[in-house]
């Protein structure tokens, strides 16, 4: 809402040294959020005249049409001489009123304007246009051209009020009221300690039976209507200019004086109010809801099919206008250029439901200055004063004649009141305001307060968002200023910090940081032939996804199931980017829904939903488990000065899931696998118990070259992703210390020969079992394949320490625990000693 | 024991005689003293101090001597044996002491190599932003809460009194799952808007007092550019118990900007509307960097708070007595308060980050000099 300080002194006798900023600051403390305050004609000085044109002569010969002019304008120029002007616009005549600037003047924008040879004359000036005075589109599409009545050499800085200060407030979706210059100009009064001259305080006829005829057949809808009519409007008069000067500043075009009459006691009084050329109403006047596929052309030449919600305005041949949103063409007020101008208007001032409104507004995807008022509440009792003032204006401008006939259809309503402890806003602010106080700054908003300890409060109209207790606390808390509340602490309970699963999930984060990844935040936003691109089957539970209605992009309508595609994508930009050594890391929730989702049911809100009905709307979400994944690609470890690098590879994807795996405390089985999207013969599943149970939780390894190229990824690129909730839930609790034995090691080596395709990890399970409870630790630490094993054989070399808690063990004893060891390994796996 | 020889003259065996011991203990020290490396010194301990060195030669000697001059030729030949030992063991030390400052400075390396093998990993930071906010509450007692991002709109909007004609639920703002086909847009699940679900669900899961912390991921349909994303992080916070005043979320507030951004910090509210609080307040924080001292003062101009000398943080207020019925708690004997923020903006005036795209695309450039905490 956009406010000239000039207007709102109108209604409130603000201090005479008062600036817009001054202004600004105190409508912020009390709840009015002022955007900016614009300062209109900054800079400008005169010499700025009303001017006659006197000659017009037509200057050939130049790429565009050029007038050299002699506009009469009297003294101003201290010589009493026509002042020569070159001007390039067309829009006016011999003998017109226009607007002269002179040599020696600044216009808006550090124009500065002397004499100048132009086209073979000399300009002493300007003729202006609306846009170069800084006054913002007055249609007019060229200079001004202002009506004979104003005389030559008028000082025009005064007469088109160019200096003005605008405060432009973003108004809550709660404050209707604030949505005209009566609810601005109570706020400033308010916040001044200042009276109101309340302009809706007009004197307006009671109704009779002899106004226009109005039917509601939807009260519902329409609690409110008043019609009134102004007869023999003289179709050639023009807005005034302070009326479009007004207009303009606030924002608004002027169209044509009925109009700009229309829109001027809407934003001074915040009541909408249409005007319907008489002449084109047949009939009665009704409110009435749309009948469902029902059309209708509104205003702004749209052709609409309205939808059995709408609400209507009506006369005896069908809609008339989209109630409270936009009138129709059908009887839209012909401006004075027409052949017929409008010469009798019947005026409405209704009040609509705002939620009908809001509705139907939304459903056309249509806004307007009125819906955008009813949406957020507008003042009821408001509407005959409206009505009554733009009656006033059209007789008083236009020339017309207020017919006696008065039309008000009321549906009967109360007062809304509200009670409340008198020190309710003391609770809610932890502040002492007293009874007096609240008392007071209830009776400033303009509620009718009575009581003692408990008070009655009748609220006014024009605030219909009071509706509960702390509504008025907030009133009170606002008024005595948000920034003289007190600053003071709780104390909450003592608490018991992260949960176990917080720690964790930071835990990962450090430890995946720590060996050198690099975090990424991806959207989780996919799409199906991403998923095909990685190689996911269709029946594979990736491809079931949550889309969204209304999604981003097109492109990408699904959320993700797994995390690679966006971890894959960072790689791949980082890649583009000319980072070519990558480690990247994600956690986050992956969306598992079934398909078979019910709909979430609508719930009511005055009560707390029983423990089913929260189920039920959670049996309506789809599984929302938190994973973990990483990519890599290029290398591991730089080569410099210290030797060779190391390129990453499917180890590290499989390291990545130990690391997480060992921050939960778990121990991670590690089975070959083939898993879209990896390579068939470098893929890891990754198991751990979970409930007693080997669970799968995730993969790891490097990607399938097919997937590679599709993706557009740096060969050989690497991935893991593991299911975090999984991991949490396998972990085994409080770590049980080890004992440490101070007795020395006896350390064996030994080499096993096995079928190369026998499982590392079957082999290491195996000597471990065989070893018994003297084996320390054991070490793989050599893989090796050769002629002399023979083809398709492998010879793996472990370390085995063996040491006793309680004792020296001798040579024979760790022989023997060696040779335990080996023999299982040999009865499991086929293991042979090597070289025996 | 042998009988002393007692035709022994000493006079007649010269290896004993005093200038003669002399004169082989001025031999040996001029050899020490004369060897250079530690193995010249080795040669000359060998020929000094060996058992074929005059000096030892000598001592053998003694055994032949008679009784009454044993104990001179003894003390004699021990003092001169003793002379050469201690030198050689100062001259061994002197060349040890040489070779080791020799092979020190022969291994001496350039420590002004770069090293790079392993580069560093980073965690984002929204996420160490976040758990920053976060330690700040729980230190004060709070829980952290966190719930489903996939949310049905019950708990998304209606228990937070934003009715179905509030215009937040629009197309424009948020993003709708899709439902079975043919009832595509009657799923009444979306994506969460905000964190808010998360404190509704805290109250339904516990008896009151509730004091949680809500960080999270959140979605609104904006396009994504400079200044907006539609996927960001948001922190809220909810205190529901009994006899809590707007004072006390003025005095959560300042405490939280003065952990955050030091001392003598501080909030200012200024009144606004939600549907879920009431009264309810804008926040502002005081800007960090000029603490106000760039505002009318244009030749000190702030470029994080524009001169404005506050930085908007985002909304709050006390919880709306509906909200809390909704959520099973009675609005009579509970009141609370409630405040919510983007994390990213945050983000971008505490360290200047220009553009909120580096912040979504993971590009390791922009993230890395984060490191581990923020």
């Amino acid at each position: 809402m956009r406010i000239p300080l000039s207007w709102l002194r109108e209604y409130v006798d603000l201090p005479a040294t008062e600036t817009g900023r001054d202004l600004q600051e105190k409508l912020v403390a009390t709840g009015l959020e002022v955007e900016t305050v614009e300062q209109l004609g900054a800079g400008l000085k005169g010499p700025l005249v009303v001017g006659q044109v006197l000659t017009i002569e037509e200057l050939e010969g130049f790429k565009k049409p050029i007038r050299f002019c002699t506009v009469d304008v009297g003294r101003a120029n201290g010589t009493g001489e026509p002042q020569e002007i070159v001007c390039g616009a067309r829009n006016f005549a011999v003998g017109d009123k226009v607007v002269v600037v002179l040599p020696g003047a600044v216009l808006p924008g550090d124009f500065a304007i002397a004499a100048r040879k132009t086209y073979g004359k000399t300009s002493h000036g300007m003729i202006c246009s609306g846009d170069e005075l800084g006054m913002g589109d007055d249609g007019s599409g060229g200079i001004i051209v202002l009506p004979p009545e104003h005389e030559v050499g008028t000082d025009a800085i005064e007469l088109l009020q160019l200096v003005d200060e605008v405060l432009d407030i973003a108004v809550t979706a709660n404050r209707g009221d604030c949505l005209s210059l009566r609810g601005v100009a109570r706020e400033a009064a308010i916040a001044y300690g200042l009276p109101l001259r309340d302009p809706a305080l007009l004197d307006v006829p009671a109704p009779n039976a002899n106004g226009y005829p109005v039917r509601i057949s939807e009260p519902a809808g329409c609690d409110r209507f008043t019609a009134r009519t102004v007869t023999g409007l003289n179709p050639e008069a023009r807005s005034p200019i302070w009326l479009r000067r007004r207009l303009q500043k606030a924002g608004m075009r002027p169209i044509s004086l009925a109009v700009d009459i229309t829109n001027y006691v809407m934003l001074e009084l915040g009541q909408p109010l249409h005007a319907y050329d008489r002449s084109l109403v047949q009939g009665a006047i009704g409110v009435r809801r749309a009948e469902q596929g029902e059309k209708f052309t509104t205003l702004d030449g749209a052709k609409r099919v309205l939808d059995a919600e709408d609400l209507v305005i009506t006369d005896d041949r069908g809609p008339i206008g989209l109630a409270g949103v936009m009138g129709g063409a059908n009887t839209e007020i012909a401006d004075h250029d027409a052949d017929a101008g409008t010469t009798d208007v019947v005026i409405e001032a209704a009040h609509f439901d705002p939620v009908s409104i809001a509705r139907t507004a939304r459903r056309h995807k249509l806004s307007s200055e009125a819906s955008k008022r009813f949406e957020r509440g507008v003042d009821p009792q408001a509407a005959s004063a409206a009505a009554q003032r733009t009656v006033d204006l059209l007789v008083l401008l236009a020339g017309g004649t207020a017919d006696p006939g008065v039309t008000e259809v009321i549906a009967p309503s109360a007062p809304h009141t509200i009670t409340l402890p008198a020190d309710h806003p003391d609770k809610v602010a932890g502040v002492t305001y007293g009874r007096e106080t609240v008392v007071r700054r209830l009776q400033q908003v303009g509620c009718d307060v009575y009581g003692q300890d408990n008070l009655t409060v009748t609220v006014p109209s024009w605030r219909p968002d009071l509706v509960e207790p702390n509504d008025l606390a907030e009133e009170v808390i606002r008024l005595e200023g948000y920034e003289n509340l007190p600053s003071t602490l709780p104390r909450p309970p003592a608490g018991r910090g992260l949960t176990e699963r917080q720690r964790l999930h930071r835990r990962v984060g450090r430890a995946l940081a720590g060996a050198g990844y690099v975090e990424a935040l991806n959207y989780p936003f996919i799409s199906d032939e991403t998923l095909g691109k990685l190689g996911i089957e269709q029946d594979d539970p990736r491809r079931t996804t949550v889309k969204l209605v209304n999604p981003l992009s097109d492109e990408e309508p699904a959320l993700r199931t797994t995390m690679l595609p966006g971890l894959l994508e960072a790689l791949r930009r980082n890649d583009g980017r000319g980072s070519h050594d990558l480690a990247l890391f994600e956690t986050g929730l992956v969306f598992r829904p079934t398909g078979d989702e019910p709909q979430a049911v609508r719930l009511p809100v005055d009560r707390r939903p029983t423990d089913e009905e929260i189920a039920g709307l959670d049996a309506a979400l789809p599984r929302q488990p938190r994973h973990a994944a990483v990519v890599l690609t290029g290398a591991r470890e730089q080569a410099g000065w210290w030797g060779n690098g190391r390129p990453a590879d499917w180890a590290d994807a499989v390291e990545a899931a130990r690391t997480i795996a060992r921050e939960a405390g778990v121990e991670l089985i590690v089975r070959g696998d083939q898993h879209a999207p990896w390579h068939p013969g470098r893929c890891a599943a990754l198991f751990a118990v979970v409930d007693g149970a080997e669970t799968l939780v995730g993969h790891a390894g490097e990607l399938h070259p097919r997937v590679i190229k599709a993706l557009h990824l740096p060969e050989r690129s690497c991935a893991m992703e593991i299911d975090l909730d999984l991991v949490e839930r396998a972990g085994t609790g409080a770590l049980q210390a080890p004992r440490i034995s101070t007795f020395p090691v006896a350390t064996q080596d030994v080499a096993l020969v096995v079928d190369a395709s026998v499982p590392a990890a079957d082999v290491e399970k195996a000597l471990r079992e065989g070893a018994g409870e003297l084996l320390e630790s054991l070490r793989l630490f050599d893989v090796f394949t050769g002629e002399q094993l023979g083809e398709g054989r492998k010879s793996l070399a472990y370390a085995l320490r063996f040491r006793a808690t309680d004792r020296t063990l001798t040579v024979d004893e760790a022989s023997a625990a060696r040779d335990a060891a080996v023999a299982l390994a040999a009865e499991r796996t086929g293991a042979v000693l090597r070289g025996a | 024991m042998s009988a002393p020889n007692k035709s022994y003259d000493p006079v007649e065996v010269e290896a004993l005689k005093p200038e003669e011991i002399e004169r082989m203990r001025d031999e040996a020290l001029a050899a020490f003293a004369a060897a250079d490396s530690l193995g010249a010194l080795q040669e000359a301990k060998v020929a000094h101090t060996g058992g074929t060195s005059p000096l030892s030669l000598a001592n053998r000697e003694i055994g032949a001597l008679p009784p009454q001059a044993k104990a001179e030729a003894g003390k004699r030949v021990g003092m001169a044996r003793g002379a050469v030992s201690k030198a050689l063991a100062a001259r061994q030390s002197e060349l040890e002491a040489e070779r080791d400052a020799r092979v020190l400075v022969e291994e001496a390396v350039d420590v002004t190599l770069p090293y790079d093998r392993t580069p560093a990993g980073a965690r984002h930071p929204l996420t160490t932003l976040s758990e920053r906010i976060e330690d700040v509450f729980v230190a004060m007692g709070y829980e952290v809460a966190e719930g489903p991002e996939v949310e049905a709109e019950w708990f998304n909007f209606d228990a937070l009194n934003i009715g179905p004609d509030h215009p937040a639920r629009g197309m424009q703002d948020t993003f709708f799952v899709e439902g079975p086909k043919g009832r595509e847009t009657e799923s009444n699940v979306v994506l969460r808007t905000h964190t808010s679900p998360v404190q509704v669900r805290s109250m339904l899961d516990r008896e009151p007092p509730v004091y949680v912390i809500c960080p999270g991921r959140v979605y609104r349909s904006d396009e994504l550019d400079a200044t907006h994303t539609p996927v960001f992080m948001q922190v809220e916070l909810l205190a529901v118990d009994e006899g809590l005043t707007m004072s006390d979320l003025k005095g959560t507030l300042d405490h939280m900007v003065q952990a955050l951004f030091g001392e003598g910090m501080k909030t200012r509210l200024r009144p606004n509307f939600f549907p879920f609080t009431e009264p309810s307040a804008e926040m502002d924080m005081v800007c960090y960097v000029c603490r106000g001292e760039s505002v009318g003062n244009p030749d000190r101009p702030c470029r994080t708070c524009s001169s404005e000398g506050w930085i908007e943080l985002g909304g709050c207020g006390m919880v709306n007595p509906k909200v809390l019925t909704a959520a099973g708690i009675d609005p009579e004997k509970y009141s609370g308060f409630a405040f919510g923020f983007g994390i990213e903006r945050m983000l971008m005036f505490r360290h200047n980050v220009e553009d909120m795209r580096d912040m979504v695309e993971g590009d390791i450039r922009f993230t890395r000099p984060f490191g581990m905490e923020i």
